[in-house]
């Protein structure tokens, strides 16, 4: 068999079988999944009281005139005390779970003040929902419908249409449902082309440390080792990604059935699968190839991660600077970062969500990523080849140049 | 035809010159041994056979051809610094390695329970290499040198960390191997194995060669002419000797260029001296070295 795939084999069972790799690939889901457990319970426990349980507010009114709508929806109801000393001895009694005071100069100010025996952040939404109806609808008593009351409440519910070029509705409707998918996907990416990379620095770390290198070196060529242990290490991370991103197509279906709301908002683009994986190929090769040439020149697996930091820290440049990219999707440092080989991948999956990318930015990003990746490979080889068997000490950066020049 | 065949190889790193013009043949059913000091160029000279680092000039020529993937099928090398995968199994590693060199899975497995037997360490196949002695995973590199039965054998500093039992039971498979006609390059700056094992040396020292060829023509060309004596009785004047040395124990006699140590030994027994001991002195090789390298010659 090729020696080529005899490694790029070893490399892959070796990579899944490690705990790391397992707890990875599956924290996606399963934190997903609590994530999507916890929510619904929050839901729950934040809905209104269920039929029968009524809940009862007290109120003072200084203003004469607020006697009306004591029933508001929800189950609660709202009751009148004459001073603030009958409703707090109703309070302390247990008779209402709480109580406001609307002042003499309420209709010139607007002030309300309420008073509960709960620690809270804020008032609990049906709370400040059932308060202000009273209130409005109170204020408003013969002086409009009750449909035009009901309207005042809740004044409008914007909804948006995207048209596309010919003026028909847009599949993709755009919003924080549509952006939201491809950014938690720029964050698998990032993480399983870090992830996958990162293995290929580690196995040449231990490699090293384990002076199995010279080994190795004596039965196949340094081509093939490093071909080997990048294309086995990125068929892992592609098995990664696609877990997730299976596990991200069930949850968000999971998510729109169980949560609703928001959740429904939700869209995969069409084309998210396709330049994501591509990208993922680009980007995994990209860090593969510069791993590769940091661990070669590495004496300890510590010294490679930390070495390694100058080019992680640099792609997650996007994530640092998201509100700017968010605001701005075709400002030209969004373009920069676009079609900057180590930024790209994470950028192209943040704009993917927020606006349509040019296809010339695309095809141009794409290319000079390939470019790249070539360029890297041809240098990294030769760092690789020559550093590789120099144990216990890392070259000089003047050794490095001359062997980089010398490529 | 040769297994090895160096011609006028040379290798500098920052214009310094580690490998120079080094040359030598070995041919198959040969223990050729490589010897030097530290840093005499030694791992430099193996790297550039395996191609794992290439030469700025000269020839190299492995059991015929140039290294290619079939002929670095056809050796097997254990590296001065080396070391196995430690979270994966014995007979795995071997199997991993064995394939490397292009055995098919069913025999390298068959092979590597074979060689485990014959080291009789056949009951810790299914152990990681972590779980191993130091000495038990040399045996194991060892192995895995050897598993997929090469025509080359490279051994750089085989015996270095072993214990006495581990290194006799390596010598005996070395010799095992010489006896099946398996040609073997012994590295090491352990001159007293050489002398027990190679019959063919190439000693260098700061890249250069200092002396090649066979090791009993090269241990005859430095002999020191003397014999060493322990006796009872009285010595007298003997013909050819030209001097006397008192050890304590026992003396050494000088010979003068021309008479043979069988000479002397004829005139003691005539004269009735009682010889309880009679050795004739041949320098070791690290004398031999030191002896080169101080006087030049």
């Amino acid at each position: 068999m090729n020696k080529t795939i005899l490694i790029l084999k070893h490399e892959f069972r070796q990579t899944v079988k490690r705990k790391g790799f397992i707890i990875m690939t599956l924290a996606f889901p399963v934190l997903a999944l609590i994530a999507i457990g916890v929510f619904s319970l929050i839901q729950g426990i934040e809905k209104p009281p269920a039929p029968g349980e009524e809940v009862t507010i007290g109120y003072v009114d200084k203003v004469s005139g607020f006697d009306e709508y004591a029933r508001q929806p929800g189950g609660i109801t709202l009751t009148a005390y004459p001073t603030q000393e009958a409703a707090t001895s109703a309070l302390l009694a247990e008779e209402i779970s709480e109580y406001f005071i609307i002042p003499p100069d309420y209709v010139s100010t607007g002030i309300v003040t309420r008073y509960t025996l709960e620690r809270e952040l804020e008032p609990p939404g049906e709370t400040q929902w059932a308060i202000k109806s009273f209130l409005l609808s109170n204020l408003l008593e013969g002086q409009t419908s009750p449909e035009v009351t009901e309207r005042v409440k809740v004044p409008m519910n914007l909804g948006t249409v995207r048209l596309d070029e010919t003026g028909q509705v847009a599949t993709d409707q755009g919003g924080f449902g549509a952006f939201i998918i491809p950014y938690l996907f720029s964050i698998l990416l990032v993480m399983a082309i870090f992830t996958s990379s990162g293995f290929l620095l580690q196995g040449l770390g231990e490699e090293k440390e384990n002076r199995i290198m010279e080994i190795l070196l004596s039965s196949v060529s340094a081509r093939q080792l490093l071909t080997g242990k990048v294309l086995g290490l990125g068929a892992v991370g592609l098995i990664q990604i696609l877990i997730w991103l299976l596990s991200a197509r069930f949850l968000v279906e999971l998510v729109s059935t169980t949560i609703g709301g928001f959740a429904t908002t939700l869209q995969i683009p069409s084309n998210l699968l396709i330049l994501g994986v591509v990208y993922f190929i680009l980007g995994y090769l990209l860090f593969a190839v510069l791993m590769a040439g940091v661990g070669s020149i590495s004496s300890t697996t510590r010294e490679g991660q930390q070495l390694s930091m100058i080019f992680t820290m640099s792609a997650v440049i996007p994530f640092i600077i998201i509100p700017f990219i968010m605001q701005n999707p075709g400002h030209i440092v969004t373009q920069i970062l676009t079609l900057f080989p180590i930024t790209a991948p994470i950028t192209v999956m943040i704009r993917m969500g927020l606006t349509n990318i040019p296809a010339w930015e695309l095809a141009l990003s794409i290319t000079l990523l390939v470019v790249t990746i070539i360029g890297s490979l041809v240098l990294a080889a030769k760092v690789f080849r020559t550093f590789l068997l120099m144990y216990g000490k890392r070259p000089r950066l003047r050794e490095i140049i001359r062997c980089l020049r010398e490529a | 035809m040769p297994a090895v065949e160096l011609n006028n190889i040379c290798k500098s790193y920052n214009d310094n010159l580690v490998v120079n013009n080094v040359s030598f043949t070995v041919a198959q059913g040969d223990i050729f041994g490589l010897i030097g000091p530290n840093g005499a160029g030694k791992t430099t000279t193996i790297r550039m056979v395996m191609d794992i680092i290439k030469p700025e000039s000269g020839e190299i020529s492995i059991l015929g051809e140039s290294l290619n993937e079939d002929t670095k099928n056809r050796i097997g090398y254990l590296p001065e610094e080396r070391g196995l995968y430690k979270k994966i199994t014995v007979l795995q590693s071997l199997v991993y390695l064995a394939s490397l060199k292009g055995m098919g899975n069913r025999a390298a497995r068959s092979r590597a329970e074979e060689l485990l037997q014959r080291v009789d360490m056949l009951p810790h196949q299914e152990k990681k290499i972590e779980e191993l002695s130091r000495g038990m995973g040399q045996i194991i590199q060892f192995l895995a040198t050897i598993i997929h039965d090469p025509q080359l054998l490279i051994l750089d500093e085989p015996f270095a960390g072993l214990d006495p039992v581990n290194t006799n039971l390596l010598k005996e498979i070395i010799l095992e191997l010489r006896s099946q006609r398996k040609a073997i390059i012994l590295s090491t700056h352990m001159m007293n194995e050489v002398e027990a094992l190679c019959d063919r040396i190439l000693m260098i020292n700061k890249g250069r060669t200092v002396l090649y060829g066979e090791l009993a023509e090269i241990k005859s060309r430095y002999r020191n002419n003397s014999v060493f004596l322990k006796f009872d009785g009285a010595l007298g004047e003997i013909e050819g000797v030209v001097g006397k040395k008192d050890h304590g124990e026992y003396v050494e006699l000088f010979l003068d260029g021309e008479t043979l140590p069988q000479k002397i030994l004829e005139q003691l027994v005539s004269r009735g001296v009682e010889i309880n001991q009679f050795d004739i002195s041949t320098p070791s090789l690290n004398e031999i070295f030191l002896q080169v390298v101080e006087t030049g010659q």
